[in-house]
């Protein structure tokens, strides 16, 4: 004769089962259901944390731009050069007008500057009158070897790593000047 | 009762709608609806997911559904899911239906639950039709073109809908914003919305009995039902997975309203409508397109009121297992005839634009090269991938040698590297030339790409490299500027031009000085599909 038990249940239930194997198989369809769920909810969650967390494997664009001629640079003497660079933003190429301020400070080195001051970014020009640089927003103002001279910039000029190739200024990334003003 | 459920009450309600009382006939066969249920939220998860990488314009869906395949880390599965889950739904929603119809299920006083039902199917259709253009490549926007055009077609009130679908038989901007809105913005909540009413109807009138449910007594719906359903719902899970990860789901070119040559067809679970249209032609075209559907979609709504006798055991149910078999025999019939009637497309080659195509952008020379390095079995000493084999790695360092040191190395390796075991590669200079052209190009990064490139077009470059193509026309800025660049060819000619103009090219081009070329059928379709590739 089957003995009256009470199984607790998940939720908080309490219920008459009759005998031990019906309460066996229900433990089973139990387990099943949260094991089964748990799997799924992890095959749709890992892939979908996968997809949104890991950035994408971004195309490589070439390493070096070629910004200009500076073969007939006179030296000390910055020229503005507008070049064209392109840039991966996601599914698209961007191709973008960008600026530098290129000097020749020696025979064999002529450097690149980025074309924002680096106080706040604002757009700086070459003062030819009096030979320096000069960003109109705080009046900082940049040696021709991009050193700060005077006003609220904390570092000098950022430089592009640049390097000349048959007369021609090929550009690669802009690097951040790491000294203090 | 827990603090929990004393202020929200949602214990009690989890618990009142686990233990739901169920007719003790209850079992496998009704695990279709929570399928259902379940993909459908398959559906809206992966949807959402594949928006956060997604630009929903004609102008860049393409190249973002591109660059979710080739390059967001996962995002071939997410696209898999989304895709086969779409045609899986269809399926398990049809099933649905007809085990509810097998069985007399939406008897009185049930009738209001099934009209509900179809109206789901028809809105699961509506996904399948707008969310068929999202991807805007060509099978996408022919497909398009077509349906467009059918409603166009229908009486009174088809050039009004032709303007509301974005107007004058063309398929656009306009088009594709409203098949978006449609397919994320007002169908998913649509369907959310008659999926609870569906699902609270079945509650008020209960899980339909069988005949001899009276006598037993009922079971409740958690854990007996709710396992079944739940190994249902993993089993439909795994095929899906499974497909997502094996299945390649293509993407062809970007869609060209210029294509002439494209062969447009809809989704598979809509062929047979596709094919019913053909039976219908000139005035009667609309029996097809509007009239038969119509009347097929009422009589599904109308078969509560049709069969309205007492509920009878399934098995005693011949009319109704007459119709389903009725429907499945019309339905096969009329999908294997619009499959074996679509005629073969010219070319027999198919470029899956989901994989890697770095290669398109090579010269013909360096293709050529490709085709050398496959022939020669080169691969078998050296690897690409950084796995060690006999030979050095060509891919992982770049080779810091000249084309001219290259090929005395391939004519005698061991006279250029002394001790060397590789045995000298018979083939001529011009062939070794463009062999030494692919390898000083090879990185890490495009070896798999270029391992990837298809023979079709290896074997068109080497027909080229061959025929000398090179010293007159240019592919990819390499070559000499006599004729025309071949890039873009696709946009200019079609593929029965290219291939006539081969032949005789003073017939098609008076003043032409190309000679003649005479290449095999495969040769030609080869070079004519590889030439179609290449972009502007």
């Amino acid at each position: 004769m089957a003995t009256l038990r009470r199984a607790r249940l998940t939720y908080g239930e309490s219920m008459p089962v009759t005998d031990q194997a019906d309460v066996t198989r229900r433990k089973f369809y139990i387990a099943m259901i949260y094991g089964l769920w748990s799997i799924i909810a992890a095959a749709l969650s890992i892939p979908a944390a996968i997809y949104l967390l890991i950035p994408p494997k971004l195309r490589k664009m070439p390493e070096w731009v070629e910004a200009g001629d500076v073969s007939n640079l006179e030296p000390r003497m910055p020229v503005e050069m507008v070049f064209r660079q392109n840039r991966v933003d996601g599914w698209k190429i961007q191709s973008e007008k960008t600026t530098t301020w290129v000097v020749k400070l020696a025979d064999s080195q002529v450097v690149a500057y980025g074309p924002q001051c680096t106080h706040l970014g604002c757009a700086y020009h070459w003062d030819d009158n009096r030979n320096y640089f000069l960003c109109p927003c705080h009046t900082s103002i940049f040696a021709v070897d991009g050193a700060v001279v005077s006003g609220p910039a904390p570092r000098p000029l950022d430089r592009y790593e640049a390097k000349v190739e048959n007369g021609k200024l090929l550009l690669g990334p802009l690097r951040q000047s790491k000294e203090k003003a | 009762m827990s603090w929990l459920d004393h202020r929200t009450g949602i214990e009690t309600a989890i618990q009142n709608f686990l233990y739901e009382e169920i007719p003790a006939s209850s079992g496998w066969h009704q695990a279709f609806g929570s399928i259902a249920v379940f993909l459908f939220l398959v559906q809206a998860f992966t949807g959402a997911l594949l928006a956060f990488n997604y630009a929903p314009t004609p102008g860049d869906a393409y190249n973002s559904l591109r660059y979710i395949l080739t390059e967001v880390t996962g995002g071939h599965l997410i696209r898999g899911l989304h895709h086969w889950g779409a045609s899986m739904l269809i399926v398990v929603v049809v099933l649905h239906m007809t085990q509810v119809f097998l069985y007399g299920a939406y008897k009185k006083p049930r009738e209001a639950t099934w009209m509900v039902g179809v109206i789901l199917l028809l809105l699961t259709m509506a996904y399948g039709l707008t969310g068929y253009l999202l991807p805007w490549d060509n099978r996408a926007y022919w497909g398009t073109v077509v349906s467009t055009q059918i409603a166009s077609h229908i009486p009174l009130v088809g050039t009004y809908m032709s303007r509301l679908l974005g107007g004058d038989n063309a398929v656009g901007v306009v088009t594709f914003a409203r098949f978006y809105g449609l397919h994320v913005l007002l169908l998913p909540p649509a369907t959310g919305l008659l999926i609870a009413i569906h699902i609270y109807l079945v509650r008020k009138h209960g899980v339909a009995p069988a005949p001899g449910d009276e006598a037993k007594s009922k079971k409740k719906f958690y854990p007996h039902q709710a396992f079944k359903d739940t190994v249902a719902i993993f089993c439909a899970f795994v095929v899906l997975f499974v497909m997502a990860v094996t299945v390649r789901v293509p993407l062809e070119r970007l869609a060209d309203p210029t294509d002439a040559t494209y062969i447009p067809r809809p989704d598979w679970y809509f062929l047979f409508l596709f094919q019913t249209l053909k039976f219908f032609d000139g005035p009667l075209a609309i029996v097809g397109s509007v009239i038969l559907p119509s009347l097929a979609v009422l009589a599904l709504l109308l078969v509560p009121f049709v069969d309205r006798g007492q509920v009878m055991r399934v098995t005693r149910r011949t009319v109704a297992f007459g119709v389903v078999a009725l429907a499945l025999l019309g339905w096969t019939g009329l999908t294997v005839a619009a499959i074996v009637t679509t005629p073969k497309p010219d070319n027999t080659v198919a470029i899956d634009y989901g994989a890697p195509t770095d290669w398109i952008k090579l010269s013909p020379q360096e293709l050529a090269g490709i085709g050398y390095f496959r022939k020669e079995n080169c691969a078998s000493c050296h690897s690409l991938q950084g796995k060690p084999r006999i030979g050095p790695d060509l891919a992982s360092v770049p080779i810091k040698k000249t084309a001219a040191w290259m090929i005395e190395h391939f004519k005698h390796p061991a006279a250029m590297v002394p001790g060397s075991s590789m045995p000298a590669i018979q083939l001529s200079d011009a062939q070794l030339n463009a062999l030494a052209a692919f390898l000083l190009k090879l990185t890490a990064r495009n070896a798999e790409a270029l391992a990837n490139a298809p023979d079709f077009a290896v074997q068109a470059a080497l027909t080229y490299q061959t025929g000398n193509c090179g010293s007159c026309h240019q592919i990819n800025g390499v070559g000499m500027k006599m004729g025309p660049p071949l890039n873009g060819l696709v946009r200019r000619r079609t593929k029965t031009w290219v291939a006539q103009h081969f032949a005789n090219p003073e017939a098609l081009s008076p003043g032409s000085f190309m000679p003649p070329y005479r290449f095999s059928s495969r040769e030609m379709d080869n070079l004519v599909a590889y030439l179609f590739t290449l972009p502007d």
